[in-house]
């Protein structure tokens, strides 16, 4: 058996593949290493955004708001207050065709590495529409994208939000959008663009390329969620 | 509505109708919690379980826990409920029911007798009666064995899905993934990708791709890309090799709509799959995902615990032929099981009650990062779950999935879970791997060989 053929075969995924024919228990190295990158992974969950280094590194305008559930603990146990806004949060009536959501979901780390670089991208992937000024929002869930996309009065939301983190990734985005945002809109009337990272994901190019696209279909066929097929790739 | 007493401690308790009941009746975890229809105390629950071991299973019959007239899964439960296979527990209360299901008396032909006879809630009542023990031990007596290109099910058989998923849905990366499965004897449940993208050219791709591989290594198993079901309708519609259909599930109407799904298409979906008539030891063509919370998280709970609504999802499950069934007992969150010792009394529960209304058991054994578990809460479930006869366990390379970012079982845990149960896998698939040198028997396969027939080009 070549080392050389196992070396390149390692190097097709980011999957804790083994690849040995004899087999036996996982190789201590291996416990230990999943041990680490289970140590840090919890620790990532816990992390907090700096939203004020965020807002500068955006090309556009934005606000900031709150979910009920601010409190880490609370955001855990408590999904229900994650996506409603605080009583006191104030979202500008804009009227748009796009509002832009980030929320720090379950990865602080997510949003510090990948929110400001895709809101920029897709503000430029979305020339000729109007884009609200982008909403920052502390301990939210993806539902919460839809009481500030009516209260914005926008046609279409896109949140990106903070993946829960795996062992290898920590730092996922994942875009969800929803046209005719309501509360209340079940996820089946949204469509997602999961694995947006640099570690064998989706890069911010392909992934605002998709986003697009999906956007435009979304607005031209009025609708988003499982009738929606995403097709990006046909289109190059 | 009725209304429930019991006394516990000198107090006495009041339970205003039969969810409430069966909620308080519950063990406690963190999604009832959230529902706000857990039992306030200690006392209480165990009151709960005195007052519903004295209910009678008939009254399930007549007492729903969501409106009929509302909810097409309640009346599917009412409206196919086997009257002459309930007959042998007719008489029986809930209590009578698990004292029946411990007998040595009651043979794993009686209780498959009764599956037909018995409703989710009813099932789901008695769990909530026994402890682990009387899990495993029902559990393991009940034997589903289901077909399509290998057996699945029969006793002493531990069967896996290899779960090869690449964030990308790089096609090569996925092949590495299968072939590290294939080294360790996994895949004979099925070879099961998760999609990170849903379109119909993305999951047609990678449907060809397995199917190539399985029919280059004459494999005798199946293969699934995990998409919405609309979009293996429309593979379907192309021509696209369809094993199996796949659709997570739910116990309600209302949560199933927010899967995009209903009774009908389900039933559309695998008529379309039998007209491929694509198995060939026998046609069992769907594969139902469920767990612990779907319909709270979508709003659709009804006021019902969580479990119970897991049980109806098994009710709508066995209106169909499904291969496989699994629960993906820790991957929904904290916020409904909150840490290990929630997750392993869930899986076993959810295995027991599917076990017994009938269906091909499985469980994904897994945690996410934000729950408090680790692998040696995994060992403890998984190791009980094979001790319960559980039909298919999900495994991925070194027990971390790199595109749903959660920890399931890792390819090399078959080999503990083989050893310490003494399972081997479905009798067709090991006379493959035997063939293949995949065996553990012998000479080591030829990874070179192996790579070159998976057609990668490294």
């Amino acid at each position: 058996m070549s080392k050389d053929l196992i070396e390149r075969l390692h190097a097709l995924t980011p999957s804790r593949v083994r690849l040995d024919p004899a087999g036996g228990a996982a190789p201590l190295a291996a416990v230990l290493d999943f041990q680490a990158c289970h140590a840090a992974a919890r620790a990532a969950i816990h992390g907090q955004v700096d939203w004020d280094s965020i807002a500068a590194a955006l090309d556009g305008s934005s606000f900031r708001v709150a979910s009920r559930a601010t409190a880490r603990a609370d955001y855990l146990r408590r999904p229900d207050l994650g996506r409603m806004l605080d009583p006191s949060a104030i979202v500008p009536k804009v009227q748009c065709d796009v509002a832009l959501v980030v929320a720090d979901g379950l990865s602080a780390t997510a949003i510090a590495h990948h929110a400001p670089a895709m809101c920029n991208l897709l503000m430029s992937a979305l020339k000729g529409m109007t884009i609200g000024p982008i909403a920052l929002v502390e301990g939210g869930r993806v539902a919460i994208a839809d009481e500030i996309g009516d209260r914005m009065g926008a046609r279409l939301t896109i949140m990106l939000i903070g993946e829960r983190p795996g062992l290898s990734v920590s730092d996922s985005l994942g875009a969800y959008l929803t046209f005719a945002p309501r509360a209340g809109t079940p996820d089946s009337l949204r469509n997602c663009v999961s694995n947006i990272h640099d570690k064998g994901g989706l890069d911010h190019a392909a992934a605002a390329h998709k986003i697009a696209w999906l956007v435009r279909q979304a607005m031209h066929r009025s609708l988003t969620g499982t009738a929606l097929k995403d097709d990006s790739h046909l289109l190059g | 509505m009725p209304v429930y007493h019991a006394t516990v401690g000198g107090e006495r308790f009041r339970f205003d109708g039969l969810a409430a009941l069966l909620a308080a009746a519950t063990a406690e975890r963190s999604g009832d919690q959230l529902a706000g229809i857990a039992a306030g105390s200690a006392p209480q629950r165990v009151a709960a379980r005195y007052a519903l071991a004295d209910l009678p299973l008939r009254s399930f019959l007549t007492e729903v826990v969501v409106p009929y007239e509302t909810d097409e899964v309640t009346r599917l439960i009412i409206d196919t409920h086997d009257a002459a296979a309930f007959a042998p527990v007719a008489a029986m209360t809930v209590g009578g029911l698990r004292d029946w299901l411990l007998a040595r008396t009651t043979t794993p032909e009686m209780l498959h007798a009764v599956a037909r006879g018995l409703t989710p809630e009813m099932v789901a009542a008695v769990s909530k009666l026994m402890r682990n023990q009387d899990l495993i031990r029902v559990a393991r007596k009940c034997e589903v064995v289901t077909r399509f290109r290998n057996t699945l099910g029969l006793r002493g058989h531990l069967s896996t899905r290899l779960q090869p998923n690449h964030p990308a849905d790089d096609l090569r990366g996925i092949a590495v993934a299968v072939l590290d499965g294939l080294l360790r004897g996994a895949g004979d449940a099925v070879i099961g990708i998760n999609p990170a993208s849903d379109s119909v050219e993305n999951c047609l791709a990678m449907m060809q791709a397995l199917d190539g591989l399985r029919e280059r290594f004459d494999m005798p198993a199946q293969s699934c890309v995990l998409t919405h079901v609309t979009t293996t309708l429309e593979i379907i519609r192309r021509g696209g090799p369809v094993d199996l259909v796949f659709q997570s599930i739910a116990g309600t109407e209302g949560a199933n709509r927010g899967f995009g799904i209903d009774l009908a298409l389900l039933a559309e979906a695998e008529a379309a799959a039998l007209s491929l008539n694509r198995g060939t030891v026998g046609q069992d063509v769907m594969y139902f995902e469920t767990g612990q919370g779907a319909a709270l998280s979508a709003g659709a709970h009804h006021g019902v615990d969580q479990q119970t609504l897991e049980t109806r999802a098994y009710g709508v499950a066995r209106a169909f032929r499904p291969l496989l069934v699994n629960t993906v007992v820790g991957f929904i969150g904290p916020e409904y099981l909150y840490d290990g010792k929630q997750i392993i009394r869930a899986g076993l529960e959810d295995h027991f009650c599917g076990k017994l209304l009938g269906l091909p058991m499985g469980v994904d054994v897994c945690y996410t990062n934000h729950v408090e578990a680790d692998q040696d809460d995994m060992d403890t479930l998984m190791t009980v779950l094979g001790t319960a006869g559980v039909n298919f366990v999900i495994t991925v390379p070194g027990s971390d999935d790199v595109m749903l970012s959660y920890q399931s079982l890792a390819f090399e845990d078959i080999d503990y879970l083989r050893a310490v149960t003494g399972a081997g896998p479905a009798p067709e698939f090991q006379a493959w791997l035997q063939r293949m040198d995949l065996a553990g028997e012998g000479a080591l396969p030829d990874m070179a060989e192996m790579t070159r027939r998976l057609g990668i080009v490294a």
